[in-house]
């Protein structure tokens, strides 16, 4: 199908199914239950699951495959949504024309960082791109302030000369994102019984995109460049030695995976037309460098599972609080459950740091190839039980 | 004239002269082996024919043209291919891959982006690579994790993995360095092989004097950064020059 073999079609078409009824399988819990709280199947959280998704899909390119760790970013996708806003701002609301520059300058920004950047590598290219994204942070707070909009960030406003488009609704207000005039933030309720599912126009575009983006990744992966991409991180030695120049592959796979940061940004954009500089800061890119190691690191699904692991942790188990945990271990004799609730309140909440935290150190301790690896390990102790006397013999390992 | 020619080649690595006046010509189609005791420069030697290093003074012509001032890479794709003393082959690929990645070096040059088109769909690459690990006789290895190989099948596939470039000069540094018997002895039977099947000519630098005259057609012995006697492999035996300054009770005792 579309040029993938069996197995990459069939992952295509989980991941195609898992966007599709996203409203549904993040909203297990009725609406009005105890265990709503778990819920996160609404509109804001879901395009972020699947924007990080895109912006991990990218970055796992770069480190996944070629094996340069950067710690900048973040500042991608800023840029992304610096621009996509410009293009509301002056063109139109249309978010297509905003996605579109949004991928091409921050290809042109990684262009010129990663071509510096990569002239280095190991610990020293961290460090050149972790400066860069300070740089850019810093610069939009300062000098570049009549383009970012300093700390306020960069928003619409009631006067913005927007070429095709009005500035203004008729009823005075600030015109929305829309896709060809479908409004990305419109959004159909669909009440069954105790269960609300929300089906946001802005999240299936979102997840359109990923959809797409994901594709591409699992084409790249699988042709030549990625196999490239693979052997340099392999051994770069054996590459110049093999009459392969390392760098142009290493820079392609740097804007690529800018672009993909980029177009991430502008979906952000898109959703909620504002950017910050906030999202260039280092904590942001050392988010995705989180989100794929998570997930596993040059594995075609892991980074997209990764980002949607640490989204859902921030914003569902960042909700805890003491009175829920105080509703949760009522069951217990008083003074315990004080105890309880006083130890278990440092993990959730602000906390919820400090949980991820720990789960980052177990994945990373235990299972280095990230949460797919996970999921191997449980399909090979299933299958082993399954098919006990033939193993082994008709095994084969593709390259992954 | 010889396909590879050194002349007047000067290395300096701050107060030590690690080359001193290196005149060296290696014939087109013969074996050329490169001995000499620790820190003849034997290896820097070589570092400077692949561009690892470039000389001080001197000149490095490879069929009639300078490699000088050029990268590895460059210099690879002129047709020189060089084997490592630890084998360096990409580890965390399959032995397949490993093979597949010259075969696109030779076809598509240094660069070609080639990001949507399938390495499954490359019939020619994959019959080429099928081809060469037939007759490296690993094509039972070819799902293998290059990484988990042995010592001397690593050094197999390094060698075809060489050979699939097509080169015209083969460098080999000590490629049996750190050897069982058995592989060692293997290792000179594919070279011979080589040497007999292809148009090739293989510069060897050996510390183990078995391999370098089961193989060897002409020697040159490196000492203390300068030649000291270029002849076919029965006059160096004898050679009292060679003798004092390396074989020495090696030879005697032989």
């Amino acid at each position: 199908m579309l040029g993938l073999n069996k197995k990459d079609s069939t992952l295509l078409l989980i991941v195609a199914a898992m966007v599709l009824l996203a409203p549904f399988i993040l909203n297990p819990f009725p609406a009005d239950s105890a265990m709503a709280q778990f819920n996160a199947g609404y509109p804001d959280l879901m395009q972020r699951f699947v924007i990080f998704g895109i912006f991990a899909i990218g970055f796992n390119i770069l480190f996944g495959l070629t094996g340069y760790l950067s710690f900048g970013h973040a500042a991608f996708l800023g840029v992304g949504s610096y621009s996509a806003v410009w293009m509301f701002k002056l063109l139109s609301m249309n978010v297509i024309p905003a996605i579109l520059l949004a991928v091409l300058v921050s290809g042109v920004f990684a262009l010129v960082i990663g071509f510096v950047s990569l002239r280095r590598t190991g610990i020293y290219f961290s460090i050149l791109t972790l400066a860069f994204a300070q740089m850019s942070f810093n610069l939009a707070y300062s000098v570049l302030t009549p383009i970012t909009n300093g700390e306020t960030g960069l928003q619409l406003t009631l006067d913005d000369p927007r070429i095709l488009g009005v500035s203004a609704t008729a009823d005075g207000g600030i015109p929305v994102t829309s896709l060809f005039g479908m409004e990305m933030r419109s959004t159909f309720t669909l009440d069954a019984g105790a269960w609300l599912f929300q089906f946001n126009t802005g999240y299936y575009f979102c997840g359109a995109v990923l959809l797409l983006a994901f594709y591409l990744a699992i084409r790249i992966f699988r042709s030549p460049f990625g196999l490239m991409l693979r052997a340099i991180k392999s051994n770069r030695t054996r590459m110049n030695y093999t009459g392969l120049n390392t760098k142009p592959y290493a820079l392609a796979a740097f804007v690529i995976s800018g672009m993909y940061a980029g177009l991430a940004g502008g979906l952000m954009a898109s959703m909620d037309p504002l950017a910050g500089a906030e999202r260039m800061q280092w904590t942001a890119s050392g988010e995705v460098v989180l989100m794929t190691i998570l997930g596993g690191a040059g594995t075609l699904i892991g980074p997209v599972l990764g980002a949607g692991f640490i989204k859902y942790f921030e914003n569902i188990f960042s909700k805890i609080n003491e009175g829920v945990l105080h509703q949760w271990f009522a069951f217990l004799p008083d003074g315990m459950e004080n105890g309880v609730v006083w130890v278990v309140e440092h993990f959730v909440g602000p906390g919820w740091h400090l949980t991820l935290g720990l789960l980052f150190m177990l994945v990373v301790t235990f299972l280095p190839g990230g949460l797919v690896e996970g999921g191997q390990r449980i399909a090979r102790l299933f299958r082993r039980k399954s098919t006990e006397p033939q193993d082994g013999a008709t095994q084969s390992h593709p390259a992954e | 004239m010889g396909i590879l020619e050194v002349k007047n080649v000067n290395k300096r690595f701050g107060g030590l002269k690690a080359l001193s006046e290196v005149n060296l010509s290696v014939a087109e189609n013969t074996v050329h082996a490169i001995i000499g005791p620790n820190g003849a420069g034997k290896s820097t030697l070589l570092n400077c024919l692949v561009g690892k290093l470039i000389p001080d003074t001197g000149s490095v012509m490879f069929d009639g043209q300078s490699v000088l001032g050029r990268t590895p890479y460059e210099i690879n794709q002129m047709g020189i291919s060089r084997v490592f003393q630890t084998p360096e082959i990409f580890g965390d690929l399959t032995v397949m891959e490993n093979m597949m990645i010259p075969c696109f070096a030779k076809r598509d040059g240094a660069f070609e982006m080639n990001a949507l088109a399938g390495v499954a769909r490359q019939r020619d690459i994959l019959e080429r690579a099928e081809q060469m690990l037939v007759d490296m006789r690993m094509a039972d290895k070819r799902n293998m994790h290059a990484a988990s190989m042995s010592r001397g099948d690593k050094r197999r596939l390094e060698i075809g993995m060489c050979l699939a470039q097509e080169p015209r000069l083969l460098l080999l540094d000590e490629p049996t360095a750190g050897m069982a018997r058995a592989d060692t002895n293997n290792t000179i039977d594919l070279l011979k092989q080589i040497k007999e099947e292809r148009d090739i000519t293989i510069a060897i630098i050996e510390h183990d004097m078995h391999v370098v005259f089961s193989l060897a057609e002409r020697i040159t012995v490196l000492a203390q950064g300068t030649p000291l006697v270029e002849d076919i492999p029965a006059n160096i035996k004898g050679h009292p020059k060679v003798r004092e300054a390396y074989l020495g009770e090696t030879a005697a005792a032989a």
